[in-house]
C-alpha cells in the first residue's frame, strides 16, 4: 500500500505494536531545556532509575538566559536555580550540555539543525511545542509534556498512536518580500488553529521545494500553531546539502548510505491523506496576525476585521475579546497601527536567513526613533555568523539592539519583556495574550515585515518602502 | 499518578474558545522546579484583570470540574497547565475540543479530559449557571457525566481509562518491554547521529 512520508518514518521506528495498546515508538533524538525537565529528572531520581541513552540526548539553556551580559550569573534567582537544576541533572546523568556561554548554546531548535543532530527520518522529541522545527528535515518531530520527557529519558521509547495525515500543497511562486512566515501564518487562517489536530502535516509543492532549509524550518516550526502534532517535508538535495559537514553529520562511507536512505524518503504516488490544504503562493502577500491567536491573521493590506460580521457565535466572541485586548477599533487598516517594540528572533525566525533579510532592509537607514528594535540571534552559532558578515554593524547603526542567543522576548522568561500595553511586531510564533510580557500586544510577522515596522514605527509591508 | 474512577462537584462556566497554555499559566511561573504550588499561577491574568472572571465569583470559586469552550489548552507542552488545574482543585475538563498535547499531558498527570459535543458543553454551561450548586458526576467507569436528570455518555480510549482507573504510570509499563527495546536498538544502523562525545563546530 502507498505510504506517506510521515507513515514511513513513524513505522520504521515501532518497537511493539499490539491490538487495544498504544504502538512503543523509538526516540532517535531527545533535545531537553531547563524549563520542563526538572521534574522529570526528579521522577527519575525518586524511582532510582537512569537515563537509557544518554548519547541520544542533548540539553541547552534558552528559556531563561538574559540576553545581555551572559557571562554574569542569571540575576533572577528563580531562573538561576532552573538552570543550575539543568547543569546538576545534566552532570548528574552524564547528558551532553551547552550552557550559557558555550559555544554550541542557544535555543534548542535553532542547535539540533546547526550540529547536523537533527536529520531526516529520525523521530525526535523535546517538551517543547516547537519540536516540529526539526520537521523541516523530513524528521518525525514533536512536542511532549514533561512526564513523558521523564518517559523517553527513561526508557528511549514513547507510548504513541498513529497520527492522521495532511497535506498542505502550495504551488506557485512568492512574490518578492513575501516569505515562509506569510504562507505559515495564511494557512493558520486559513484552517484555523485547530484545523490539524490530530494530524502530521506534510508540506509539499514547487513553492515549498523551492524553499530554503531556514525557511522550510519556519513553517514546520509553526505546524503546531495549526493544532498538528507535527509538520515535515521530504528532504531533497538542498537537505542533504544544508546537513553535509555539520559535526554530527554522518562522513565518508556513512554519507553515501545515509544519502541512500534519506532518498527513500518520500511520500508514495497514490498515498492517501486524511486531508488536504491547497494554497496558491503567488496570491499571498505580507501577512500579520490581529488578534491573540495565531489564527487571528490577515493580508497586511486589509483593515481590523469586525466581529459583527463573523457568523459563527465562539469565532465572534474570541474576537471580540481578543480586538478588547488587543486595544484595536474595527476598520482601521493594519498599515496604521503603530507600534513601540519590533522583536527578531525565537526558533521561528532567528535563523542567519532571518538576520540578512531584516539587515538587507536596514543597510544605511535609521529605525524609527520612538520604536524600539531587538535582534536576537537564535543561538551562538548564528550570532558568530552573523557578526562574522558584518550583520550586526548593520543593526546597530541602524539604532537596533544587539543581543545574545536565546528565547528571548518570545516569551519573556528573562527580562526582554514587553510593558503593560505596550505593542510589538514579533517574528516570533505566539501572539498569546501576555505572551511577551503581562499586558504586552504581538502581531506577528515576517522578518522583513520586521525590519519595515521597525522602519516607519507602523506595520509596514518591505514592498510599501520603496520610495519612501 | 492517583487514580481516577469516579467524581462528583461543582462545575464552573468558562465560556472562552481556544484558551492557551500561557492563560492557564504563564511563563513566569514556569521557572520553578517543583511539580507542585501551581495554584497561584492558574489564569492569573484573567483572575486578576477581570472582576467578573468565572473563577472570581465566590459561587464557582469550589468548583473541581471545569467546563470550557473548544481547542482548550492550545499553544506551548507545559504540563505546568494541568498540574496548575490540579493544584487549583479542578479533577476534570470537560470541552468539545482539546489540543493534542494538553490532551496527552491530562493522561499522565492524572486531570481527567473529557470530551462532550458543544450542545452539550452549552446545556451544562446553562445548568451550572442557572444553579452554580449543581452537583456535577463524572464516571469513568461508565464513561458518562450526569447532572440533574440528564446523563451524557462520552467516549474515552479504552487503554488510557484502564491506566487511569488502575493509576498506572507508564514508565513502569513500558519498562515491561524492555527486551524490544534492546532489540530494536541492536537493528539501528551505527550512522545514526549521537550527541556523544561532542564534536567541533
Ligand atoms: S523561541 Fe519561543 S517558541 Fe521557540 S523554543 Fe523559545 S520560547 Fe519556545
Amino acid at each position: 500500500m502507498p505510504k506517506t512520508l510521515a507513515e514511513k518514518v513513524y513505522e520504521a521506528h515501532v518497537v511493539r505494536s499490539t491490538p487495544g495498546e498504544p504502538d512503543l515508538l523509538y526516540i532517535d533524538l531527545h533535545l531537553v531545556h531547563e524549563v520542563t525537565s526538572p521534574q522529570a529528572f526528579d521522577g527519575l531520581r525518586a524511582a532510582g532509575r537512569t537515563v537509557r541513552r544518554p548519547d541520544l540526548t542533548m540539553a541547552t539553556e534558552d528559556h531563561n538566559v538574559p540576553t545581555l551580559d551572559i557571562l554574569s550569573p542569571i540575576a533572577d534567582p528563580i531562573s538561576r536555580a532552573q538552570v543550575d537544576a539543568l547543569r546538576a541533572n545534566a552532570k548528574e546523568f552524564g547528558i551532553r550540555l551547552a550552557p550559557m556561554g558555550d559555544r554550541d548554546q542557544g535555543i534548542v531548535h535553532v542547535i539540533g539543525p546547526q550540529l547536523g543532530l537533527t536529520q531526516p527520518g529520525l523521530t525526535i522529541v523535546c517538551g517543547d511545542s516547537h519540536t516540529s522545527t526539526h520537521g523541516a528535515f523530513g524528521a518525525l518531530a514533536f512536542g511532549i509534556g514533561t512526564s513523558e520527557v521523564e518517559h523517553v529519558l527513561a526508557t528511549q521509547t514513547l507510548p504513541q498512536y498513529k497520527p492522521k495525515q495532511m497535506s498542505v500543497t502550495v504551488d506557485g511562486e512568492l512574490a518578492p518580500g513575501v516569505s515562509a512566515k506569510d504562507i505559515i501564518l495564511a494557512v493558520i487562517a486559513q484552517i484555523g488553529t485547530n484545523g490539524a489536530q490530530g494530524h502530521v502535516i506534510e508540506y509539499r509543492g514547487s513553492a515549498i521545494e523551492a524553499l530554503s532549509m531556514e525557511a522550510r524550518m519556519t513553517i514546520c516550526n509553526m505546524s503546531i500553531e495549526a493544532g498538528a502534532k507535527a509538520g515535515l517535508i521530504a528532504p531533497d538535495q538542498k537537505t542533504f546539502d544544508f546537513l553535509q559537514g555539520r559535526p554530527h553529520a554522518p562522513q565518508g562511507a556513512d554519507w553515501d548510505a545515509a544519502v541512500e536512505h534519506w532518498s527513500t524518503l518520500r511520500t508514495d504516488e497514490g498515498a492517501v491523506f486524511d486531508a488536504e490544504v491547497v494554497l496558491d503562493a503567488s496570491t499571498l502577500t505580507p501577512f500579520v496576525t490581529w488578534g491573540t491567536n495565531p489564527g487571528q491573521g490577515l493580508p497586511l493590506s486589509e483593515r481590523v476585521p469586525d466581529p459583527a460580521d463573523i457568523a459563527d457565535e465562539s469565532e465572534r466572541r474570541a474576537a471580540e475579546q481578543a480586538l478588547a485586548y488587543m486595544g484595536l477599533t474595527p476598520g482601521t487598516p493594519l498599515a496604521e497601527i503603530e507600534v513601540d517594540t519590533v522583536f527578531l528572533g525565537s526558533c521561528t525566525n532567528g535563523r542567519i536567513e532571518d538576520l540578512r533579510v531584516a539587515a538587507d532592509l536596514l543597510r544605511g537607514k535609521t529605525i524609527d526613533p520612538n520604536t524600539r528594535m531587538l535582534v536576537v540571534p537564535g543561538s551562538v552559532g548564528v550570532k558568530a555568523q552573523a557578526e562574522a558578515e558584518g550583520l550586526d554593524r548593520i543593526f546597530l547603526d541602524a539604532g537596533a539592539e544587539w543581543r545574545g542567543a536565546g528565547c528571548s522576548m518570545c516569551l519573556g522568561m528573562n527580562p526582554d519583556q514587553l510593558k503593560p500595553g505596550e505593542r510589538s511586531a514579533s517574528t516570533s510564533n505566539r501572539n498569546f495574550q501576555g505572551r511577551q510580557g503581562k499586558g504586552g500586544r504581538t502581531h506577528l510577522v515576517s522578518p522583513s515585515v520586521a525590519a519595515a515596522t521597525a522602519l516607519t514605527g507602523k506595520l509596514t509591508a518591505p514592498a510599501d518602502l520603496i520610495g519612501a | 499518578m492517583d487514580a481516577f474512577t469516579t467524581h462528583t462537584g461543582t462545575a464552573a462556566p468558562l465560556r472562552r474558545s481556544a484558551v492557551d497554555t500561557d492563560q492557564i499559566i504563564p511563563a513566569e511561573y514556569l521557572k520553578r522546579i517543583t511539580r507542585t504550588g501551581f495554584e497561584d499561577g492558574l489564569f492569573i491574568a484573567w483572575r486578576t484583570n477581570e472582576p467578573d472572571f468565572v473563577l472570581n465569583q465566590p459561587q464557582y470559586a469550589d468548583a473541581s470540574i471545569l467546563v470550557a469552550g473548544p481547542d482548550f489548552g492550545t499553544g506551548s507542552s507545559r504540563e505546568h497547565a494541568n498540574w496548575a488545574l490540579l493544584d487549583g482543585g479542578f479533577r476534570v475538563v470537560i470541552s468539545s475540543r482539546f489540543a493534542d498535547i494538553f490532551r496527552n499531558n491530562s493522561t499522565k498527570s492524572g486531570l481527567l479530559t473529557v470530551v462532550l459535543p458543544q450542545a452539550d458543553v452549552e446545556a451544562l454551561w446553562a445548568a451550572v449557571e442557572a444553579d452554580p450548586a449543581l452537583q456535577v458526576t463524572v464516571d469513568l467507569q461508565a464513561k458518562t457525566v450526569s447532572y440533574a436528570g440528564t446523563t451524557v455518555p462520552f467516549e474515552v480510549d479504552d487503554y488510557v481509562r484502564w491506566r487511569l482507573l488502575e493509576g498506572l504510570d507508564d514508565v513502569g509499563l513500558t519498562e515491561r518491554h524492555l527486551d524490544d527495546i534492546q532489540g530494536f536498538e541492536d537493528r539501528r544502523p551505527a550512522w545514526l547521529p549521537k550527541a556523544l562525545p561532542a564534536l567541533p563546530s
